[in-house]
């Protein structure tokens, strides 16, 4: 499957995920709201140009936000993560042309902890952000922080759960052959 | 002018990024519920489309709850049946006829019923919205009472042609007029975006005598719904010395994570009502 129409295809099926499952599910706590969708961001390949990526984020983002009616609030926190993940990237790869071998961020391609700490500081920002624009208009610092800390474990859970369900090979590509 | 040019150059992901967070900013700050956008109409078509393909799979699952839900409305209804009732023989006994009805037989309906199907639903997010499969073309208009069997569910903010967007009473910026069944004090329904298990109730004085368990009903002086329609019971009071009022926790009726039909009420009439209100504000001022 080429990559467009393999992305394509991820894109329908996050928001789906997402919108039909995620957000129907009976809260556990009041500090807790399921998100996964960003995930899609994250897996986006390596060689993604700045610029699309920035704006890939932002038009996910929107497609969310479409569903649950709240116009700008998640496309914001998406297009934050898709810029800032090439930082993030250029500062974790350890292997040297680790993104030119591989096709997208893995386990297999950057290693263990580095893409670890990728997924973790990009959950946290993702979920800060997201709930410091609802927390603006009302709310008290304390929730603030509990809602944050709350939602990042149970992203993170999803997102191992995730990994784990739907293992991605990733075949090291040389330019040999 | 060539620095410029070559600023934004050297600096055009940074500032496409800026443009972008400022549409998102921008939209989300200057929108409420008040605007109906295109946003909100085309949205509401397609996404309802959508959202019906799916609930045809997810229904099933509630079928037992909302079965159970319908036959208790319906026992309800029909203990109110006339045909219940054992007539006076009336012409040996005196009898007053105490029904407040209007005898001339041209009775005035206020308040319209329509069924309709909830084929979306959010309960995680701050402001949550129901979308109902039945629009404009179906009589749904905008500012319309919606109940389930168990309780208020929100108002009605925007429809298009065969569907709605419901504002649940889980929405920062839903209010509704309540009182309390037993003593008959007027309060108001909101929800501060924390917890969705509880509403809360605010602007009751501390001069009330309150219980646990007391029922919170829809108050006469809402023009979106009928008066005394059940809307939840008291869970905990909150004690705030800083104030005269109280807050109150309260357990909605409506099962909000499980809604599968509800009941769309229309106000026949409101538009009379706001008229007169409003005539009578202009003279005050």
């Amino acid at each position: 499957m080429s990559d467009l129409v393999k992305n394509t295809v991820r894109f329908l099926l996050f928001i789906l995920v997402q919108v039909l499952v995620l957000v129907k599910v009976k809260p556990l706590h009041q500090f807790v709201v399921p998100y996964l969708y960003f995930l899609y961001i994250l897996w986006l390949p390596f060689n993604t140009p700045r610029l699309a990526l920035t704006f890939i984020g932002f038009l996910f983002g929107f497609s969310l936000d479409y569903f649950v009616k709240t116009p700008g609030l998640h496309a914001a926190a998406c297009a934050l993560i898709a810029y800032v993940r090439p930082f993030l990237v250029s500062i974790l790869i350890s292997q040297e042309g680790a993104d030119q071998n591989y096709k997208s961020p893995s386990v297999t391609s950057m290693g263990w902890a580095p893409y670890a700490t990728y997924v973790v500081v990009l959950t946290l920002l993702h979920n800060t952000y997201l709930v410091f624009l609802e927390w603006m208009e009302m709310g008290s610092f304390l929730f603030f922080l509990g809602k944050v800390l709350g939602t990042t474990g149970v992203s993170l859970l999803l997102i191992l759960l995730t990994e784990l369900l739907f293992y991605r090979k990733q075949s090291f590509k040389t330019n040999t052959a | 002018m060539r620095n410029i040019f070559l600023f934004i150059r050297r600096y055009f992901n940074f500032l496409f990024f800026l443009l972008v967070q400022g549409i998102a900013l921008y939209s989300l700050f200057t929108y409420n519920k008040f605007q109906e956008a295109a946003f909100m109409g085309v949205a509401t078509e397609t996404t309802g489309w959508f959202y019906k393909k799916y609930d045809g799979v997810e229904s099933y699952f509630n079928l037992k709850e909302s079965n159970a839900e319908l036959a208790k409305q319906n026992e309800i209804l029909l203990n109110q049946q006339g045909s219940n009732f054992y007539k006076a023989d009336s012409s040996s006994k005196k009898v007053i006829d105490t029904v407040s009805k209007d005898s001339t037989g041209t009775q005035t309906r206020e308040y319209l019923w329509r069924e309709a199907k909830v084929v979306g639903n959010t309960v995680g997010l701050q402001n949550n919205y129901i979308t109902i499969q039945r629009g404009e073309k179906q009589g749904v208009k905008k500012d319309m009472g919606v109940v389930s069997p168990s309780g208020v569910v929100g108002v009605v903010i925007s429809a298009s042609d065969n569907y709605a967007v419901v504002m649940s009473l889980l929405h920062r910026q839903s209010r509704v007029s309540a009182k309390i069944k037993k003593s008959g004090d007027l309060g108001i329904v909101q929800w501060d975006g924390e917890n969705p298990m509880y509403v809360n109730m605010i602007n009751v004085p501390k001069s009330v005598k309150l219980v646990k368990g007391d029922t919170i009903v829809t108050s006469q002086y809402s023009y979106l719904f009928p008066a005394n329609l059940m809307i939840g019971t008291v869970d905990q009071i909150v004690e705030d010395n800083s104030s005269n009022f109280y807050v109150m926790k309260v357990k909605p009726a409506a099962d909000f994570f499980k809604l599968e039909y509800v009941s769309v009420v229309e106000n026949l009439q409101k538009e009379e009502r706001k008229k007169l209100e409003e005539a009578a504000k202009k003279i005050q001022q």
